[in-house]
């Protein structure tokens, strides 16, 4: 047997990724990573250091803004990007409003979610972008499952989910017309819990909100939200101390936390190893409609 | 669930193929959640709609359609891929679609598959489809094929039906080119012997399902003999600190390649010597498929993106004429003489559809000579003519080096995949 020859299957996820971050390189002209601040795209900006050593990565970080960040989510993406020694790129969703690219919304429930979309799609344009990187898992949403590796994107930036190109073994075809963009997945296989473990295994430093910490909040439709300036309270929402921490990180309007006591990378690995809600359970943008990740990628969402 | 016993867990990819109503949603669904792999919210979700279409049951089919048109139509699409795992190994499964016109999408799932799951009916048996599915995972070399034969509950969890059934399939797959072949009789609606064992067939006493999944012997799917690395990216610093430095990132192909072999460098035929195999976590001896690497030479040898590193004794096929077989995903058929972009590992260059030789009735195997129009989901011989030698090893010898696809220059899809014979 050649059982010496064999890789844990977190190794082999990560020579995937590299492999098809590298493709991302040498087959385009003018890429760009899509930075979130969550820990995906924190994964993201590791493997590509990784597949560039002892180089810096040869392309930019791009962050779409929308202002109701949490404020650790700044801070931290910060001190990346100089570690890192890369470009920052930042398209501001308050620009946009400002300038009329796209319309707040009103009400309880408001969130700058949606107006990411044309936020981002305007900054790829604008950087002349060919293709974007992002940290999307197919295990994260069901319209997601079937995305590809290499997502070809019209030049309006939409998603056509019953016309994608094959992707046979490793072969990835980024031939384009003039216009037209990819977004590039190299994390597609990772599910949370692989995610997780291989930052805990590979000692990658986290924002503090993934960890269990004291935080102003209150419940609305079952749903843990952080108090904060960027949200309106109904009068019945009652702000209480609680022990939380986040599983994704998104805005402060719509994501979720959890209860928690998991103050260690190794306790949140157990919590994920043995909980009984999807990841994306905790965000309300989700739970719009039953197809609202299909219509939003379609229109170009991340 | 023990993190450590986790964190050396193997990859195991496998696809599922069966027709319209072989069941196979529900066999995923019965897989995701006898091994506790669906989330409350998951669960939760599903048995509401199931509930508001007034179904009896909670249709475990639906954790698996995506995407809208294919809720409405009860039907899969496309291509889905499905994660879970057991403290043993961690699964991707290609959940692709049965019915004729979408045969790309079979391709493309079993392109990276170590097992394929076909799906029968046990009422009707091994049908045409059946055929063709097994055709496809023997084409496109799936190692270990697993016949599940299903809704043993519809014939009252009859043996004789089973042994029927395995008794026709070994007589066709005689005739394929495929080695590993197991059967499992299961209800995928009741759960027989899917994750749990059956009750009802204590005739049967093979394992389940999932057993074979988590211990079918996956360690010799790689080819650890012929060297081959395709550089895939040249990393040049340019700082101070790494002022000399040129490595040839990429993924090993095929082989072991260790620090100090001797070394041959296509398609220039130079030699050299291995002085270090780079990673981020620091210097490595040796690399092996499927790692991703950065390899530096002793020599100052000008290699670029789509140049191979091999071993001086081993050398593949190096040729601009390639026999191979097609699979067609387009509407716009095949042209004899008409050209195309070629990719083959990080190799890309254009090629000329020197000649049809035949097409492959995929039901029978029949080879027609006649008939050149190649349309969608045909498969073809065909020889193709590259603008500039490629170095490749056959398909059945390495995935890797023996795989191609082409592209249409034109609208710039993706209309063919090759395995090279």
């Amino acid at each position: 047997m050649s059982n010496n020859y064999s890789l844990s299957h977190l190794k082999e996820l990560e020579s995937e990724s590299i492999f098809i971050i590298r493709e991302v390189a040498a087959q385009f002209q003018n890429p760009v990573l899509m930075f979130s601040g969550g820990k995906d795209s924190i994964l993201m900006t590791y493997l590509a250091a990784k597949a560039f050593h002892p180089a810096k990565i040869p392309f930019p970080l791009l962050h779409v803004d929308t202002g109701h960040n949490f404020p650790e989510t700044i801070e931290f993406r910060d001190r990346l990007v100089e570690k890192l020694g890369v470009k920052l790129m930042v398209g501001s969703v308050q620009e946009g409003i400002d300038k009329g690219l796209v319309t707040e919304e009103k009400g309880f429930n408001a969130s700058r979610n949606g107006l990411q979309t044309a936020v981002l799609l305007e900054s790829l344009e604008k950087g002349k972008y060919d293709a974007a990187l992002g940290g999307a898992r197919r295990d994260e949403e069901k319209a997601r499952a079937k995305e590809r590796f290499f997502s070809h994107r019209d030049e309006f930036g939409q998603w056509e989910p019953k016309n994608q190109r094959p992707e046979l073994w490793n072969l990835f075809n980024s031939k384009k017309h003039f216009g037209e963009h990819f977004r590039v997945f190299p994390i597609s296989n990772w599910t949370e819990l692989d995610v997780w473990q291989y930052l805990a295994e590979e000692g990658v430093e986290l924002p503090s909100l993934y960890m269990a910490h004291e935080r102003d909040c209150f419940i609305r439709d079952g749903i843990i939200l952080a108090e904060s300036d960027v949200i309106q309270r109904r009068p019945d929402e009652e702000v209480k101390k609680m022990r939380v921490r986040f599983r994704t990180i998104g805005d402060m309007t719509c994501t979720g936390a959890v209860e928690s006591d998991a103050d260690t990378l190794e306790k949140v690995i157990e919590e994920v190893a043995t909980t009984r809600i999807t990841e994306r359970g905790g965000r309300s943008d989700d739970k719009r409609s039953e197809t609202s990740m299909e219509d939003r990628k379609k229109q170009g969402y991340f | 669930m023990s993190i450590d016993i986790q964190h050396q867990t193997e990859l195991l990819r496998f696809t599922t193929a069966g027709s319209v109503d072989d069941g196979k949603s529900t066999l995923i669904g019965r897989l995701l959640y006898d091994s506790k792999s669906i989330f409350e919210d998951q669960y939760e979700q599903i048995k509401q709609t199931s509930e508001r279409r007034g179904e009896e049951t909670v249709n475990l089919a639906l954790l698996t359609d995506g995407l809208k048109s294919e809720r409405e139509q009860g039907i899969t699409i496309d291509v889905a891929y499905r994660y879970f795992a057991t403290p043993k190994r961690k699964f991707i499964i290609a959940d692709t679609p049965g019915h004729i016109q979408y045969t790309r999408n079979m391709v493309t799932g079993a392109s990276t598959a170590n097992v394929a799951l076909i799906l029968v009916d046990a009422r009707h048996g091994v049908i045409e489809q059946t055929k063709r599915h097994a055709i496809i995972a023997s084409l496109l070399q799936i190692p270990h094929i697993v016949l599940c034969v299903n809704k043993m509950d519809l014939v009252d969890y009859e043996e004789k039906r089973f042994e029927d059934i395995k008794e026709d399939f070994s007589q066709f797959a005689s005739k394929l080119d495929v080695s590993d072949i197991d059967f499992i009789p299961i209800s995928a609606l009741n759960g027989d012997n899917v994750v749990n064992k059956s009750t009802n067939m204590d005739w049967y006493d093979g394992s389940t399902l999932m057993y074979y999944l988590e211990n079918v012997h996956i360690g010799s799917d790689h080819n650890l003999i012929d060297c081959r690395f395709p550089v895939q990216f040249v990393i040049r610093p340019y700082s101070d600190e790494y002022h000399d430095y040129r490595g040839y990132a990429g993924r090993v192909a095929g082989g072991v390649f260790k620090k100090g072999d001797k070394v041959m460098l296509l398609p220039s035929g130079f030699t050299s010597t291995i002085a270090k195999i780079d990673t981020y976590d620091g210097e490595i001896n040796e690399a092996h498929p499927p790692q991703s690497v950065t390899i530096l030479l002793e020599d100052d040898l000008d290699l670029s993106r789509g140049d191979m590193i091999i071993r001086e004794n081993n050398k593949p096929d190096i040729d601009q004429d390639v026999e191979v077989m097609i699979c067609w995903f387009n509407p716009k058929t095949l042209q004899e003489r008409g050209k195309y972009t070629l990719i083959h590992t990080t190799q890309e260059v254009r090629c000329m559809v020197k000649e049809i030789r035949y097409k492959l009735d995929i039901n029978t195997l029949h080879r027609n000579l006649e008939d050149k129009s190649i349309g969608m989901n045909d498969i073809a011989r065909v020889v193709l003519r590259t603008t500039k030698p490629i170095f490749f090893d056959s398909y059945r010898r390495n995935r890797n080096t023996g795989s191609i696809i082409l592209i249409d220059e034109a609208t710039n899809e993706t209309v063919g995949a090759g395995m090279i014979i």
